[in-house]
């Protein structure tokens, strides 16, 4: 395979499917942690930083 | 007593070595270099024999109590850097308004004496500032004591050496002339060998966490560490013209080896200067504030976001150079982008005080945060207006870049360090509190003003410059020679330099105020607000034993 | 879906993982810019007239680099209006496809370089770099009037010409074998440079520092300065023919 088709397939291919599976992929990331199910784990995960402030 | 023979013999033959290169020499430079490399061994040497090298800390240590040796001497090293960093830019400016301060000597001259600035600042006060810290929050976070003590140290005095190296090589005038990477071969494979073994330690720490989630602030750094490294050993692959030489030549040119080059050095911005900032940011803005983190989800998104748009925005360097137009429009865009997780990133730290925003008012340490924040809000728009290709072409190679580079640096990088200063070094010391929390005022106060002469004399300045350069008459020629164009910045480059003395007296107050704390003296003053703090609840947990 | 919640708790908790997505993440931008360059045939062509440089241009390159000159001088012209007329025509990217490293510069504290060859005499550039202000009274360059007491100590050209061809400028055998010899006859004045003019189209062989007895750092670094820019005749078909296909500028 010559280097300018290989330029061509993965021109074409950052044109059509490699950009929407990125932005797919981007917006499913950016929406993970607002799914319901988080909401206890986040809550925890920001409060233990202050853990040892109120260890017996 | 059998391994300190072992680690003697190790330090002779590291002696040794250098001794054989010293004299092997080709160059002069690389000549000092390796003695200040074998007088690094005697000092190791004489550690060993003395039998300082294997401490409690390192034998035997106390996992009930977290490590914080190597926090300490970062913190020194922090300031003393700062101070020599700052200190050297002060003098820089003063030469570019007045060329007769270069000295007329080699050794002195704006070219050498810039990439000290440069590197003293962000490798040496910025790099120092990160190792302390990443080692402060990673233990607390993960209530854990650090993994690895003896490479700990060995991280912190091996980073040392790097930035003595990097630094006595400039004056020498040994350097591979590229921004920001500028240390020559042997100086980048030690930093290498430094950095993994930072890496290692950070890591394994967090391998034996109590905690079972890794807080986010770990995540940047982690990032920044990875990521560091990814782009240093890339933009350094250099082949030396000989092994006994300080002399190499990159292995990429032109066109690729800019590309590289400003990959590198905007990540260095991204990675160094902004990830792991970030990373002070989300633990010690909470902690001060005593209330978490505005919104943990934010923060993971700022995280992807940030780390995947930043790697992209390289070739707003590049603009109209010779650097193919596909690559400049690609980092352009994602300059754009990368403004919105930005201020994500802000918005998050500022609304952690939403409810308490009376302690902006009562708590200077929360203020310089605020502060620093504010600033890396106003950098991170200004950024990614400059990297528009139409501002572009005014705004580069003048002055606004400068001037843009110190509002993130001293603004968000000089402040978020010195708020995380000031509020580590009483709880490093067992202090009950600072020296003075009228002088962190004082200090809030001179630097910021400092930024505001720097920033908007630079931005005058830029604007000047870029306008002056592309002015035609009516009779259709240039009107200004480039010599014009230089006399028309020296205010500015006066009121640069004001700001900047104003910027370094404010960090000579940080230092007394430091200095005092650690003796343990309390100036009389009318009481501040300050978080609690209790040392006995200052602990990791320790497993208990079945 | 509750796999997938697994799945993910698991990044958030395991280090290692949490490591390799975040270098994923960071690597996909470099590639896709940085890796095409290598093999998109438009990135560099190859343009008539553009040489490596010769030892003594190339050891007044090394002064260059060493004094950090690239901390006030870009080397890299713009499209534009104003540069063109300033500077001269825009720098093409195979002007500086043997600069290991590139020096095109971030900032013009000083003035673009990067066809500043032939545009002064000698004397000039001597006397400008011993003292600036003694001919442009506003500049605020430092002084280098150290460079014309120092002898030239360039090392071994030989192995600094070896080293650049490992690193992939085209320097022939005997470029390599001829290195320190082409360093002194270029400085002469009265040297016989017919071979080295043969094997450097356009090289500049005199005495470059008014100082016919020594070789010094000024002779290296003025030699480097008066090349630059000076080897592709930007003009000719062949160059304009390359620049048209370096797209959009």
């Amino acid at each position: 395979m010559s280097t300018h088709s290989t330029y061509d397939l993965l021109r074409h291919l950052a044109d059509s499917w490699g950009l929407v599976m990125m932005t797919a992929i981007f917006l499913g990331l950016c929406a993970w942690p607002f799914r319901p199910g988080a909401r206890p784990m986040n809550r925890d995960a920001a409060n233990s930083i202050f853990k040892d402030e109120s260890d017996v | 007593m059998e391994s300190a023979l072992k680690r003697s013999g190790l330090w002779l033959a590291g002696l040794l070595i250098a001794v054989l290169a010293c004299a092997a020499a080709v160059d002069t430079g690389f000549a000092i270099h390796m003695g200040i490399v074998g007088f690094a061994c005697i000092i190791g040497l004489i550690v060993t024999l003395r039998g300082l090298d294997m401490s409690r800390a390192i034998l035997s240590p106390d996992q009930g109590r977290y490590d914080d040796d190597v926090i300490r001497w970062g913190v020194i090293a922090t300031v003393f850097w700062g101070m020599a960093g700052f200190l050297v830019g002060l003098v820089i400016a003063l030469q570019l308004a007045l060329p007769v301060l270069n000295l007329g000597l080699e050794w002195t001259a704006f070219g050498r004496l810039r990439p000290l600035h440069t590197s003293a600042v962000i490798f040496a006060f910025g790099g120092n500032a990160l190792i302390a810290t990443s080692f402060y929050v990673v233990q607390r976070t993960c209530r854990a004591r650090l993994a690895f003590p003896g490479l700990a140290r060995f991280v912190f005095w091996g980073y040392q050496l790097f930035i003595v190296l990097a630094a006595t090589g400039y004056l020498l005038g040994i350097t591979q002339a590229k921004e920001y990477a500028e240390p020559e071969w042997y100086v980048d494979i030690w930093l290498t060998i430094v950095w993994v073994a930072y890496l290692a330690v950070f890591v394994g720490t967090i391998i034996k966490r109590t905690e079972p989630h890794i807080y986010v602030a770990n995540w940047f750094y982690l990032s920044f560490i990875i990521t560091v490294a990814m782009l240093h050993i890339v933009n350094n692959l250099n082949w030396p013209v000989s092994f006994v030489g300080s002399r190499s030549f990159p292995v990429f040119a032109g066109v690729q080896g800019a590309l590289v080059q400003w990959w590198y050095g905007h990540n260095a911005v991204g990675f160094f200067l902004t990830a792991g900032f970030l990373a002070m940011m989300y633990y010690f803005v909470p902690k001060q504030a005593e209330r978490p983190i505005f919104s943990y989800r934010l923060s993971i998104i700022h995280f992807w976001a940030l780390i995947f748009l930043y790697i992209w925005a390289g070739p707003h360097h590049l603009h109209y150079t010779a650097l193919p137009d596909w690559a400049q429009t690609l980092g352009m865009v994602f300059s754009v982008m990368l403004w919105m997780p930005s201020w994500g990133g802000m918005i998050n730290g500022l609304m952690t005080l939403n409810g308490a925003w009376d302690k902006v008012r009562t708590d200077p340490i929360i203020r310089m945060m605020v502060m620093a924040l504010a600033f890396y809000g106003m950098s991170t728009f200004e950024g990614p207006m400059m990297s528009i290709k139409s501002v572009n072409s005014l705004s580069h190679y003048t002055d606004w870049t400068i001037g843009h580079v110190h509002s993130g640096a001293l603004g968000w990088n000089g402040m978020i360090t010195f708020a995380c200063v000031y509020y580590m070094v009483p709880r490093l010391w067992a202090k009950p509190r600072l020296y003075s929390l009228r002088m962190v005022n004082w200090h809030f106060w001179l630097a910021t003003v400092g930024i505001v002469f720097y920033a908007s004399s630079m931005w005058v300045a830029g604007i000047t410059q870029g306008l002056m350069w592309r002015e035609y008459g009516a009779d259709g020629y240039l009107v200004n020679s480039f010599a014009e164009t230089v006399l028309a910045l020296k205010p500015m480059y006066f009121l640069r330099a004001f700001g900047g003395l104003l910027f370094l007296s404010g960090a000579v107050v940080m230092t007394v105020n430091v200095w005092r704390t650690i003796l343990g003296h309390q100036r009389d003053e009318a009481p501040m607000r300050d978080a609690a703090f209790d040392p006995a609840k200052d602990r990791p947990i320790v497993a208990v034993a079945a | 879906m509750t796999t997938i919640v697994e799945r993910h708790k698991k990044l958030e908790r395991n280090v290692t993982l949490l490591g390799l997505a975040a270098f994923a993440a960071v690597t996909v931008g470099g590639i896709v810019e940085i890796a095409p360059l290598f093999w998109i045939d438009n990135t560099i062509e190859k343009v008539e007239g553009m040489r490596p440089y010769t030892p003594l241009e190339q050891a007044g390159r090394d002064i260059y680099i060493r004094e950090g000159c690239y901390n006030c001088h870009s080397q890299m012209i713009r499209p534009f209006r104003d540069e063109v007329e300033r500077y001269g025509h825009y720098s093409l990217a195979a002007e500086s496809m043997y600069d290991h490293p590139f020096q095109w510069g971030s900032k013009r504290t000083g003035p673009d370089l990067a066809r500043v060859g032939n545009r002064y005499s000698d004397e000039w550039h001597v006397q400008h770099l011993k003292d600036p202000r003694s001919l442009v009274p506003e500049s605020i360059m430092p002084t280098y009037a150290h460079l014309a007491e120092h002898e030239l100590n360039a090392g071994d050209m030989t192995a600094e010409l070896r080293t650049l061809y490992q690193v992939g400028v085209p320097y022939k055998p005997d470029d390599i074998a001829k290195a320190n010899d082409d360093l002194e006859v270029q400085a002469q004045a009265d040297g016989d440079a017919t071979d080295l003019k043969k094997r450097y189209p356009k090289a500049q062989a005199r005495d470059f520092d008014g100082d016919p007895k020594r070789l010094t750092e000024m002779d290296a670094l003025v030699a480097y300065l008066q090349m630059l820019g000076t080897l592709v005749d930007v003009n000719a078909p062949a160059a304009q023919e390359t620049l048209a296909k370096e797209k959009g500028r």
